[in-house]
């Protein structure tokens, strides 16, 4: 009996040194089989168990037994490291220069005058405005007169004006959808118009024929010119961040009484002043005003019951000024190396 | 307008700083773009007296002079100028001095004599001879009795040099702040104080003018008022340094008193003021008349002009002396020997001057403020002022009397005083007698509940114009803030997510969006080919376009797109892959407006770029944009595209769009050195062909089978005829068939090609077996052969 445990603490001791030395899941294989196989040396020594007393049997059982499990578990642990071993060869073999560039998504590219004019009507859509649309090739009734620009006003001196014929033009501005949503729809009235305006101003930095505007037009009882304020000072504060402040300054427009232009801080000097901004600390970026009475009459609105503001932005201007771009003409000549940039 | 702070003034006593000024303004409603003081970047040039003067030793030209400034020694200053002498008053630029231009001065030697600094000529102050016309332009300026003589006073005080020039931008409506005193009440009432206008006042002279002058209005509704008076024996000469120095700062050449008397009453009250010799006022008479059709008259700029019927003009007995309230006539101007001179002050119908103005081309300070409607009321005063100046002046002898022609409506303008209403209009509260009290500052009178409006204010003509007075006086800064009221439920209409879901589509697609000019120059339609008799080529034209090359109303985007695409070209841009969602314009003629449909135009080239590249991205939008099942055409009769390489596509007979190749002598056009394609699809018709309802189709439970089949079709066969035929054939158990290869060449007969395709079965609620998909593969290969096509052996 001496003689077995003495074996089994051999072969625990034999086994071990074994598992530490194998070097492949092979080895590990082959010493599985030699010591815990059918004909294993652990399985020889069980198979001897018949020749010990009862009170022995047991005794060399258990130790059998934990030989076997500590061999199991030696190779099971052996196991793990070689694959852990290889695993890391493996991955060390595949390691990449992660500096190297990515695969290029070829996804197009919008135009920043589209991202800038999304930004704006999801602005707007969330506090609750419609976008209306209207003509670009329009009367001259809905581009002016019915906006209190009769012929020969001095107002359409400052629009030059395409004409089709003597009725028919290119709207220089969004405002006729004004009007044109007034026919159509009564108070409560909550719009944006975006849209293409023509004026025959010559192309350079700064002017096209061709630009875009962005008309608001809000009608109800007992709207203010408190209710122009906030809703703007609100879009401003949306556009350029909650520090933003507006100022609004008198001014004139034929269809807005009492009209103003609307500046906003400016947002490269953060409101102290530098030169884009003239030092002033605030830079224009809409005009608008309350709709004048006769306006309303002309859409077929009644101004004793309802008033109503109204306000017009320029999408380059906005949009030369969120990217920074010093040349309006890049806006229309879509050089790819410009495009794709946004 | 700019506006002299020296002449403000005059009538306002306010103590603020330039810049507390311009914010204050600004904020009232009169815009300041800019201010700046006169002569602001001279400095350390003061006023010298030049005491002797002996020749420079070495040189025939140069004097050294000993120059007195104020200071205990005399400075020695070397000047090369020839009109000094001793006891000439100077300005002296001083060691360390700058004048204008911003040259620096410094001391030195001249030829060896040291010189502790420059005098200066007129131009070196930035100044002119107009200014100071006693002086000369080449030449030391010697100062005289119009300067303040002081040794070494800054020279600027010296000249009155340093008044504060404030630029404002004036809105339409309001011609009255064109002006001195209508930006003076302006500035009072912003400031909190009470203005009131100076009343000129005449003193008598002799004889009658009537003796003199004859007016009469031949066209009331064109002229509303005529005011004449005369002036007899007058002294053509520079008027004095405070009238010189006003017109200067206000940005007007001081010529001579009698130009500069109407000048400055102008710029004073805003109206413009002519003054007629009256040797050329034949008739001694004025008459104010339509001018006659053809009618020619010389204008003071040289230029003869021929006149139409709608024209307005001042004529005498015989011809038109002046285009009114434009511009005068050639001889009726104010000579060096002018003895007799008409005043005029009149008040003319704006629209109709703004119109004559933009018919002859000539747009002048006068008629840029007659345009505007002035006011009637104010030509009476404004030649009262304009004969006490030349009264004050010395300018000539008042003759009495004025001739006032006066078919205005004399009538004053009211409207209702209603404080509560401007309140709730503007969304403030401000007490009954504060609004009165800004009405009445700005000239209005207040009583019974009615506002009279003055008669300079043609802007004040609803109570909404009353409320802007109220809300910018009380300040715009202090209006609160509110937030809409009410339940915001907006949402894009179905037209305008569609819109969204193409740009997504573009987009992901990889294409650029582009922005385009809706028009372009005629000849497009000729550099894609057009037929002469196009209907493409009918246009919605622009009567006044500013060049040929922006003249029409594009009738389809493909030029737009083309001279994109060469613009990337010849910018050496790879690859171009780009879209644009625009309009289209086509014309229905002069009553009706024209139609506006939307267009999808897509253009791209570039390496690996094909006809089915473009293809594959239109297939994917309709794929997209829920529209299924619709044909494809070859079309050969394009102009614009490859007559063997385009495509209509269409659904139940409507067409959605073309795709082709661009047609290679469109390209050469383009100057476009590689193949490029196109797309243009109708946003309209894909609107409505759209279905967008998704429902989900069950995953499958079953297996599918392949099968690949190859036939041996003509070259012309179209591919999409093959693939419906074996669909129809095979019936719902084909889940998908796709082409994967098509090759002509070695063991297939000339002109033939071979087409192959990969066919996938699967029925719904079973397992197929492969002899279901063999047979389904025998009814595909039987329907072919009836078509005279075979399978590939």
């Amino acid at each position: 009996m001496i003689d077995l445990k003495e074996q089994l603490k051999a072969i625990a001791v034999q086994a071990q040194e074994a598992v530490a030395a194998a070097a492949s899941n092979a080895d590990l294989e082959a010493l599985r089989v030699k010591y815990l196989g059918k004909k294993g040396e652990v399985t020889a020594i069980l198979k001897q168990m018949g020749k010990l007393s009862a009170e022995e049997r047991p005794v060399v059982g258990q130790l059998a037994n934990e030989v076997r499990q500590t061999i199991e578990a030696q190779l099971e642990a052996k196991v793990s490291q070689i694959k852990a071993a290889e695993q890391k060869a493996k991955l060390e073999s595949e390691t990449l220069d992660v500096t190297m560039p990515g695969e290029k998504a070829e996804l197009g590219h919008r135009h920043p005058l589209s991202i800038v004019l999304d930004e704006v009507k999801e602005i707007f859509l969330g506090m609750g405005f419609e976008v209306a649309t209207g003509p670009e090739v329009e009367w001259d009734y809905y581009n002016f007169e019915a906006l209190n620009i009769p012929k020969e006003h001095p107002a359409r001196d400052t629009q030059d004006t395409f004409y089709i014929t003597e009725n028919m033009l290119l709207r220089t501005q969004t405002s006729p959808v004004q009007i044109r949503v007034m026919e159509n729809k009564q108070p409560p009235i909550r719009v944006i118009a975006p849209g293409s305006v023509f004026r025959s101003d010559a192309v350079d930095s700064t002017h096209s024929p061709f630009f875009h505007q962005i008309e608001g037009l809000v009608v109800d009882k007992g709207i203010t010119m408190a209710d122009l304020k906030g809703c703007l000072f609100d879009f401003a504060k949306r556009l350029y961040g909650e520090d933003t402040k507006i100022r609004l300054r008198p001014h004139h427009f034929p269809f807005t009484e009492p009209s103003c232009e609307i500046d906003v801080t400016c947002f490269r000097c953060g409101g102290k002043g530098c030169p884009f901004c003239k030092g002033e600390g605030f830079v224009e970026i809409l005009g608008g005003g309350m709709v004048h009475p006769q306006v309303l009459k002309n859409g077929g609105v009644d101004p004793d019951v309802y008033s109503g503001f109204a306000f017009g932005v320029g999408l380059e201007r906005l949009t030369l000024f969120r990217f920074n771009i010093d040349d309006m003409r890049l806006l229309f000549e879509n050089d790819m190396r410009f495009l794709g940039q946004f | 307008m700019n506006l002299s702070k020296r002449w403000l003034h005059d009538y306002v006593n306010i103590d603020v700083t330039d810049k507390q000024f311009a914010d204050a303004l600004t904020i009232s409603g009169s815009k300041v773009e800019a201010y700046e003081t006169e002569g602001e970047e001279l400095s350390n040039i003061v006023v010298g007296r030049v005491e002797t003067l002996e020749k420079h030793p070495d040189s025939d030209h140069l004097w050294i002079c000993q120059v007195n400034v104020g200071a205990e020694e005399n400075l020695q200053i070397v000047t090369g100028a020839q009109n000094l002498k001793a006891g000439d008053y100077v300005p002296a630029a001083l060691d360390n001095s700058v004048v204008a231009g911003g040259k620096k001065i410094k001391k030195g030697k001249l030829r060896g004599v040291e010189s502790a600094g420059m005098l200066c000529s007129l131009g070196e102050l930035g100044l002119t001879v107009n200014d100071f016309p006693n002086a000369i332009e080449d030449g030391i300026f010697v100062l005289g009795e119009d300067c303040n003589l002081t040794l070494g006073m800054d020279i600027r005080e010296a000249t009155g040099f340093n008044d504060v020039v404030t630029e404002f931008e004036i809105t339409s409506n309001r011609p009255d702040c064109l002006s001195v005193l209508g930006l003076a009440r302006e500035t009072a009432v912003t400031f909190g104080m009470d203005f009131s206008e100076p009343v000129p006042v005449v003193a008598p002279g002799e004889g009658d003018v009537n003796d003199l002058l004859k007016v009469s209005i031949e066209a009331p509704e064109l002229c509303y008022r005529y005011v004449g008076a005369v002036v007899k024996n007058v002294k053509i000469e520079p008027s004095p340094r405070w009238m010189r120095e006003r017109l200067r700062a206000s940005g007007v050449r001081p010529i001579n008193n009698i130009v500069d008397i109407t000048n400055f009453v102008m710029l004073e009250y805003g109206q413009p003021m002519h003054a007629f010799d009256l040797r050329y006022l034949e008739g001694n008479e004025v008459i104010v008349r339509n001018a006659k059709q053809g009618e020619k008259i010389t204008t003071l700029d040289g230029i003869e002009r021929e006149l139409s019927e709608e024209m307005l003009v001042i004529a005498d007995a015989n011809k038109p002396v002046a285009v009114a309230g434009v511009m005068g006539g050639e001889y009726s101007g104010i000579m060096d020997d002018t003895n007799t001179i008409v005043f005029e002050s009149a008040c003319f119908n704006g629209p109709s001057i703004r119109m004559t103005a933009k018919k002859l081309g000539m747009r002048t300070e006068a008629s840029s403020r007659y345009d505007k409607q002035l006011d009637p009321k104010g030509c009476r005063k404004i030649l009262d002022r304009a004969l006490q100046l030349v009264q004050q002046l010395g300018a000539g002898e008042v003759v009495n009397g004025v001739v006032d022609c006066d078919c205005s409506d004399k009538s004053d303008f009211t409207l209702a005083f209603e404080p509560d209403w401007v309140n709730e209009f503007i969304g403030i509260n401000v007490s009954a007698d504060e609004q009165k009290i800004i009405l009445e500052r700005l000239g209005c009178k207040v009583e019974n509940g009615i506002i009279t409006v003055p008669s300079f204010r043609g802007d004040l003509r609803h109570k909404a114009d009353i409320s802007e007075e109220i809300a910018r006086f009380y300040g715009y800064d202090k209006i609160p803030d509110r937030q809409l009221a009410g339940v915001a439920t907006a949402q894009y209409t179905p037209e305008q997510k569609f819109e969204r879901l193409i740009n997504n589509t573009m987009l992901s697609c990889g294409l650029s969006e582009l922005c385009t000019f809706s028009f372009i120059s005629p000849k497009s339609y000729d550099k894609i080919c057009l037929p002469a008799d196009s209907d493409k080529r009918k246009c919605v034209v622009i009567s006044n376009p500013l060049g040929e090359d922006t003249s029409v109303m594009r009738t389809t985007m493909l030029p737009s797109m083309l001279e994109t695409l060469a613009r990337n070209y010849n910018n050496r841009n790879a690859k171009a892959y780009l879209y644009e969602l625009g309009k289209e314009y086509i014309w229905k003629g002069t009553d009706e407006l024209p139609a506006e449909p939307q267009m999808l135009c897509m253009g791209m080239y570039g390496a690996g770029c094909s006809f089915f590249t473009i293809k594959g991205v239109v297939e994917e939008l309709l794929y997209k944009l829920g529209i299924e099942d619709y044909d494809v055409e070859a079309v050969k009769d394009n102009p614009s595209y490859h007559p063997g390489r385009t495509a209509v596509i269409s659904k139940d007979g409507k067409v959605i769009g073309t795709v082709g190749e661009i047609h290679p002598q469109v390209l050469e056009n383009y100057g476009i050195g590689t193949k490029a394609y196109a797309a243009e699809i109708s946003f309209d018709i894909c609107f409505e062909l759209s279905q967008l309802k998704r429902t989900y189709k069950q995953l499958p439970k079953f297996p599918a089978l392949t099968r690949d089949l190859a036939f041996v079709c003509k070259k012309s066969e179209p591919v999409l005829m093959l693939e419906k035929t074996i669909a129809q054939a095979v019936g719902k158990n084909l889940e998908s068939i796709e082409l994967f290869d098509v090759y002509e060449g070695s063991q297939i007969p000339e002109g033939m090609k071979s087409v192959a395709f990969n066919l996938k079965l699967r029925a719904a609620d079973r397992t197929m077996t492969d002899e279901e998909a063999d047979s389904a593969m025998k009814k595909a290969v039987k329907a072919l052969e009836k078509l005279g096509i075979s399978l590939r052996s």
